[in-house]
């Protein structure tokens, strides 16, 4: 472990990591404590895209930026909901890092897998190093069987149509070198989860090289996680959007 | 290329094969006629093996939840005693 943390801080790299939040008073503080808790010797910045959340997320950024300083934590809101795709782009233009981190505000994705990006990313020199739930290290907490079923057929389908190198597709916690995703995002044009598809199987058309890492993701405890008919229907239009484009 | 070249390009060499199969008749031509739907059928079947055996390998981690509610217990600690309002979920 002291070893792990050695390494990471003889680098000096910076990393910005950019959160899109909506309503997540709660979590993103959360969140905030575990990357510094995890990222010790690390130099990093956290970029907060709010949608004008009416919970007061802005709010509690504010106070954390008190507490840790505004070059740790940069608030770049936006006037209301405009998408994800959008928040990364807006958080984009105000990184000074030289990778990019994304990750959700939910706490789906675990603050303490940073540093096996990093060193992914270090050890490979990779373009993209995108966390996998779906093998043997990483896994998934409150699904149930119909949605792990509806899951395992979609991967199925998208690996046997796009070939896509990756094992988890619709992943959002990922890091990325800079300008390869400035490059990439600005090639994408779908919402939701299927923007993360096309962001990582238009990379992997672009011959970037993209790695590799186990997470384990909990699903939101509270309420329950949205996958009925409409989802599907995107997801296949989706899919079949990207058959035909990349 | 684009992938989808890349698929129709497939497609191409295997209907060629096909259609080479059914001239030369080293197969009889009744089960040659047959191929396509053989193909097709497998390759549902695969699809479907691979769903049922990814679903049963699904790897989970109970034990995340419980350590993610640990780790949320530290964090509002910490922030209780340095008077950062986090008020409750």
């Amino acid at each position: 472990m002291a070893d792990e943390k050695e390494n990471i801080g003889d680098k000096k790299y910076k990393y910005s990591i950019i959160i899109p939040t909506y309503n997540e008073r709660l979590n993103i503080a959360i969140i905030v404590y575990l990357i510094f808790k995890h990222l010790r010797d690390v130099d990093f910045e956290i970029i907060v895209v709010d949608d004008g959340s009416p919970d007061g997320t802005q709010d509690i950024v504010k106070q954390l930026q008190q507490l840790y300083g505004e070059d740790r934590i940069l608030l770049r809101a936006r006037a209301k909901k405009l998408g994800l795709g959008t928040a990364y782009i807006h958080g984009l233009k105000y990184a000074t890092g030289d990778f990019v981190v994304i990750m959700d505000a939910d706490l789906s994705h675990h603050p303490k897998y940073l540093p096996s990006f990093i060193k992914k990313q270090l050890e490979t020199d990779a373009s993209i190093v995108t966390g996998t739930r779906y093998v043997k290290d990483g896994g998934v907490h409150g699904w149930n069987l119909m949605r792990k079923l509806t899951s395992r057929g979609a991967n199925v389908l998208a690996q046997t149509l796009l070939w896509p190198g990756v094992s988890d597709l619709t992943g959002s916690f990922r890091l990325y070198k800079k300008l390869v995703l400035e490059d990439v995002i600005s090639s994408c044009v779908s919402k939701g989860y299927v923007f993360q598809m096309e962001m990582i199987v238009r990379a992997s058309r672009k011959g970037y090289q993209i790695e590799e890492v186990p997470i384990t993701f909990v699903d939101r405890v509270f309420g329950t996680s949205k996958l009925g008919g409409s989802e599907i229907v995107e997801y296949l239009k989706g899919l079949v959007y990207l058959l035909l484009t990349t | 290329m684009k992938h989808i070249v890349k698929i129709l390009s497939l497609l191409v060499a295997i209907s060629a094969f096909w259609i080479g199969l059914l001239q030369a008749a080293i197969v009889p031509r009744s089960h040659t006629w047959l191929l396509p739907i053989y193909f097709v059928v497998s390759l549902g079947c695969y699809g479907l093996l691979m769903v049922g055996v990814g679903l049963m390998q699904f790897p989970t981690c109970p034990q995340e939840a419980v350590l993610l509610q640990m780790d949320i217990t530290e964090a509002k600690e910490f922030f209780r005693h340095k008077g950062v309002d986090v008020g409750s979920d």
